[in-house]
């Protein structure tokens, strides 16, 4: 009972945040919305026992990433934002097909057919504990993919070096 | 115990509004915020089905999304800055150099 109503709490400050975060005219309080969703995301992830992709939904999501799109607001000037419109010109178009999207997911919803069980029950993660678990998962079947994982950081900050680097020669 | 159609539902909820931001906003930093929704949406459903059908992976998978994201922010938010730097600019429908 208190788990359905904490994800009822959870799912409905998320739909109004996000809602929110869409419709808002200043960029600032749009990422603040996000902020509130992240958390309770972070909720969510509590509630189905994940803790510690809860911990790094909170961490990475709502501490590094968001700040990094609230410096990247406060670089490009705000004030002509707030005086021109926030939507395309044919927001509409998108409106609707965003609707379609989501009640034809909605309509399949139905039709998903569960596969076949794992071998990590949630009992015996709470017993092994979270983090311990899909360190064990994480490092032994999908060492490959968290190798991968750390090249696109490394890119990331090879790009985000380029980008962030003044052209020299483009001065002169 | 909450039944796994409720995360579904929202998941999908979630992924249309991030559709939907995405397709009518015209600030491209917002555009970016727009992806993270869902990326979100998707992550919430990896998690509830891993977590339903007793398995780790979805969460392993998870995790990766997140370093994607990561890696997505900063280097969006990268050519976003030098996007304003060359042309003043972050809205969608001022940047329309390659149109011809």
């Amino acid at each position: 009972m208190f788990a359905k109503l904490l994800f009822l709490y959870c799912s409905l400050v998320i739909l109004a945040s996000g809602l929110a975060a869409i419709r808002m005219r200043n960029p600032v309080h749009s990422v603040l919305m996000v902020l509130l969703l992240f958390f309770h995301m972070a909720g969510l992830y509590l509630l189905l026992g994940a803790e510690f992709l809860a911990a790094v939904q909170v961490i990475v999501y709502a501490g590094a990433i968001l700040v990094l799109y609230l410096f990247v607001l406060f670089l490009v000037s705000l004030k002509e934002e707030l005086r021109l419109g926030r939507f395309v010109d044919s927001a509409w178009l998108g409106m609707v097909l965003a609707g379609g999207i989501g009640a034809g997911l909605l309509y399949i919803l139905p039709l998903f057919v569960p596969g076949r069980r794992g071998q990590w029950p949630p009992e015996l993660v709470r017993q092994v504990t979270h983090t311990k678990a899909l360190g064990q998962e994480m490092y032994s079947t999908f060492i490959l993919p968290f190798e991968i994982a750390g090249l696109i950081l490394l890119i990331a900050v090879i790009g985000g070096l380029v980008l962030a680097r003044k052209d020299k020669e483009a001065e002169q | 115990m909450i039944p796994l159609t409720w995360y579904m539902a929202l998941a999908a909820m979630l992924f249309a509004i991030g559709v939907c931001g995405f397709l009518t906003r015209r600030n491209v930093i917002i555009m970016f915020l727009s992806i993270e929704l869902m990326l979100n949406a998707v992550n919430l459903n990896l998690v509830a089905m891993s977590h339903s059908l007793h398995s780790l992976r979805g969460q392993v998978f998870t995790f990766f999304i997140i370093t994607v994201a990561a890696a997505e922010a900063a280097i969006g938010l990268g050519i976003a800055i030098s996007l304003f730097r060359s042309r003043r600019t972050v809205h969608v429908d001022d940047i329309n150099q390659l149109k011809g």
